[in-house]
């Protein structure tokens, strides 16, 4: 394949020319992905344990086995027995309370794990097939229809929230807490909220919620930890906690920072533009270097035979 | 068959030339009859066994899979250690067609089978880990998730193993006497070449990127905004020794499968694939520190994981590279085989640190992975290493079809 400048033109224009429009069309979905800024997010729904007022009953994991229509679990919920153990979020289990001995108050605190329904979730940027989707109710939700049980979703979420029905070989599901989409989208408070006695979580307006969790704190400085854990946390989470005791021991992460999630892997996705941009032009470039040394060793070799010839 | 027959013998079917060897059915059947198949085909048969259960029972079944940590030895091996050891096709067609180095001609073909097989087995591997298996499409045609580095991974792997399928063709195609499509395949080979190294730069770096979105259960050491750039070079040098180790098998296992040119070739290329992955290695080594520095993690490297971290990386990274740099330049050909294969299990070690080992490390109990999945991703092996050979056994990969030449 000898090069002339014609030949040159032609062929570079033409990787270069693809390559843009490669380059471009990638480039596109990625940027219109970015989730909305925090301060532009139109504002949802959030919800706010309060572990200060939570008395363990158990009252919010079995209106939440209710309104779900989950299997009755093998221990009643009525049972305390099962808070000597810690648990984590299971298939058919959305919401747990656990118990945290506390020396420095008579009695044991509890929290409530559940979903955080982050504002920009590890989650919904892990899934592939854009299963998992923030709603502008502020919930998190799953569809089922779309999911292929990849589970990336449980490798990138920082509170090890969804869970996989390991069990089911037909059409196994990821399982969380939705903050009850189904029925705040029918202006029903989410069934934990209903079901507490105490008033240890309440549903309200993201923005409204800060502020009554802020008074709280102000009010009675002594009984609560000076912070909203959600408020900045993965940068903010649409379920807010406040506390009376540090909240690390609550088993709530301290180590994941403010920065919402999908922004680690932001700075790798912008460079994929780059390399099918460049990669063409580097290595066609390489490739017709190597094709001119070859021609110029023919050319020299047939030069030295004519040479030889001549003699 | 008498004497007579054989001559006119006209059942000689496609069949039994192309897939028989030539050979009658009872030929055949006694010659598949040997110690290495029926071990082979043992394990095989438990492992579809298991398989089978994984179908009919999920996932939970056969794995260790918990909610704290979804995956285990199928993805961990299959697709986190499989890819980059198939990273074979494109080094080794870059360095033939695009830099020119035709010394290397001889393993072409070899390179890009290996490769495609083995993106061809990371999807089976994906199939049986899946949930739902039988939506593998859906990213690629039903519902994008632009902002995952995992659709990224789904659709370049995709795209790849059909440019690895197209770039294998040719061979295909002089075993089928298919010679048209062989034709047009060779056309495009610079076209797919670069198109494959656009392609692997990217999902190799992207299977590191994934773990990106996980720093609080990532170990600090293995941590770092540079993990793309690390999975991208420690695939070229995985790429390089496996090509270098297949080689080496080749020679004593396949001996008659090959062709006089490509076995006196080897040890010289052997030698220089060595030492380019040497200079591979030391790089990786270098990245591997500025990622150390960026992290500034430094008193981790006194714990139980930091010891681990100091063992993948100097004895499987830094001891490799000089025992490659020293049998290059003494013409030590045993040594940069050996080395050749510590080096890939150096970067299986790295991969499963970063999808397995590492990842959850400070989960109180967890069980990594169970007898089960083990015995399942043994009978893969076992069933691509005898595809291979069937494929190595039929069409001319260590060899040159005698009706076509090297041409291109």
């Amino acid at each position: 394949m000898k090069i002339n400048r014609r030949d040159f033109l032609k062929k570079g224009t033409a990787a270069i020319g693809s390559s843009l429009l490669l380059g471009s069309l990638v480039a596109n979905p990625t940027k219109v992905f970015a989730a909305p800024k925090l301060a532009d997010r139109p504002e949802g729904f959030a919800m706010l344990s309060d572990s200060t007022r939570c008395v363990g009953c158990r009252r919010c994991e079995a209106a939440c086995n209710k309104v779900n229509n989950l299997p009755a679990p093998k221990i009643p919920f009525e049972d305390p027995s099962i808070l000597e153990e810690k648990r984590r979020t299971e298939a058919q289990v959305y919401t747990v309370v656990n118990r945290y001995e506390n020396p420095k108050w008579r009695k044991p605190v509890y929290r409530k794990i559940q979903c955080m329904h982050c504002a920009e979730p590890a989650c919904v940027s892990a899934c592939l097939v854009a299963a998992l989707q923030k709603t502008p109710e502020g919930a998190v939700i799953w569809d089922e229809n779309l999911c292929i049980g990849c589970r990336y979703c449980m490798t990138a979420c920082p509170f090890r929230i969804p869970t996989f029905e390991y069990f089911d070989a037909g059409s196994p599901a990821i399982q969380k807490c939705t903050m009850c989409y189904h029925r705040i989208s029918e202006g029903i408070i989410p069934g934990c909220a209903e079901a507490c006695p105490v008033e240890a979580i309440t549903f309200g307006k993201t923005s409204e919620l800060i502020k009554l969790a802020r008074d709280r704190i102000r009010e009675e400085p002594d009984k609560y930890i000076d912070h909203i854990y959600g408020e900045h946390e993965v940068g903010g989470t649409d379920w807010l906690y406040v506390s009376g005791v540090p909240f690390e021991e609550l088993d709530l992460p301290m180590d994941v920072g403010t920065t919402p999630y999908p922004e680690f892997t932001k700075e790798f996705l912008t460079a994929v533009p780059l390399v099918l941009v460049v990669w063409p032009a580097l290595l066609g470039g390489f490739y017709a270097w190597t094709r001119r040394r070859e021609q110029i060793a023919e050319a020299e070799a047939m030069n030295r035979d004519k040479e030889d010839t001549e003699r | 068959m008498t004497e007579y027959a054989k001559q006119t013998d006209t059942t000689q079917s496609w069949a039994r030339e192309k897939l028989f060897l030539g050979l009658t059915m009872t030929d055949y059947m006694k010659r598949l009859i040997t110690p290495f198949n029926i071990i082979a085909g043992i394990i095989v048969i438990f492992g579809l066994v298991l398989i089978g259960i994984r179908f009919s029972q999920g996932l939970g079944a056969v794995t260790a899979a918990s909610q704290d940590q979804p995956w285990g030895l199928f993805l961990g091996w299959g697709l986190f250690s499989g890819v980059p050891l198939s990273a074979t096709g494109f080094v080794l067609s870059t360095a033939v067609y695009l830099f020119g180095l035709k010394a290397y001609r001889p393993v072409v073909r070899n390179a890009l089978l290996l490769g495609f097989l083995g993106y061809l087995f990371a999807v089976i591997f994906l199939l049986i880990d899946l949930g739902r298996p039988w939506r593998l499409p859906y990213p690629m045609f039903l519902s994008f998730g632009t902002a995952s580095v995992l659709f990224l991974v789904a659709w370049h792997v995709a795209l790849y193993l059909s440019c690895q399928f197209l770039e294998f063709f040719p061979s295909i195609g002089e075993w089928g006497g298919w010679k048209t499509l062989r034709r047009w395949m060779l056309a495009i080979t610079i076209g797919l070449t670069i198109f494959g190294i656009i392609l692997s730069t990217l999902h190799q770096s992207a299977l590191g990127a994934m773990f990106l979105l996980s720093p609080g259960k990532l170990h600090p050491l293995w941590y770092s905004p540079y993990i793309p750039a690390l999975f991208f070079i420690s695939a070229i040098a995985a790429g390089l020794c496996v090509v270098i180790f297949v080689s080496f098998l080749t020679k004593h296992l396949l001996k008659d499968q090959a062709d006089s040119d490509y076995l006196a070739s080897l040890d010289n290329i052997t030698l220089g694939l060595g030492t380019a992955a040497s200079f591979v290695l030391i790089t990786y080594f270098a990245l591997k520190v500025v990622a150390l520095a960026h992290g500034n993690h430094w008193d981790l490297l006194n714990t139980p994981f930091g010891y681990w971290f100091l063992v993948e990386v100097i004895i499987f990274v830094l001891l490799p590279c000089f025992l490659l740099v020293y049998g290059g330049r003494k013409g030590k050909v045993g040594l940069v085989q050996f080395t050749a294969l510590f080096t890939i299990i150096g970067i299986i070690i790295n991969r499963l640190n970063v999808s397995l080992i590492a990842l959850n490390w400070n989960l109180p109990q967890r069980e990594l992975f169970n007898w089960k999945e083990f015995v399942i991703v043994i009978a893969i092996i076992a069933i691509q290493v005898l595809v291979y050979r069937w494929i190595v056994q039929r069409m001319p990969v260590l060899r040159e079809h005698p009706e076509h030449k090297v041409e291109y």
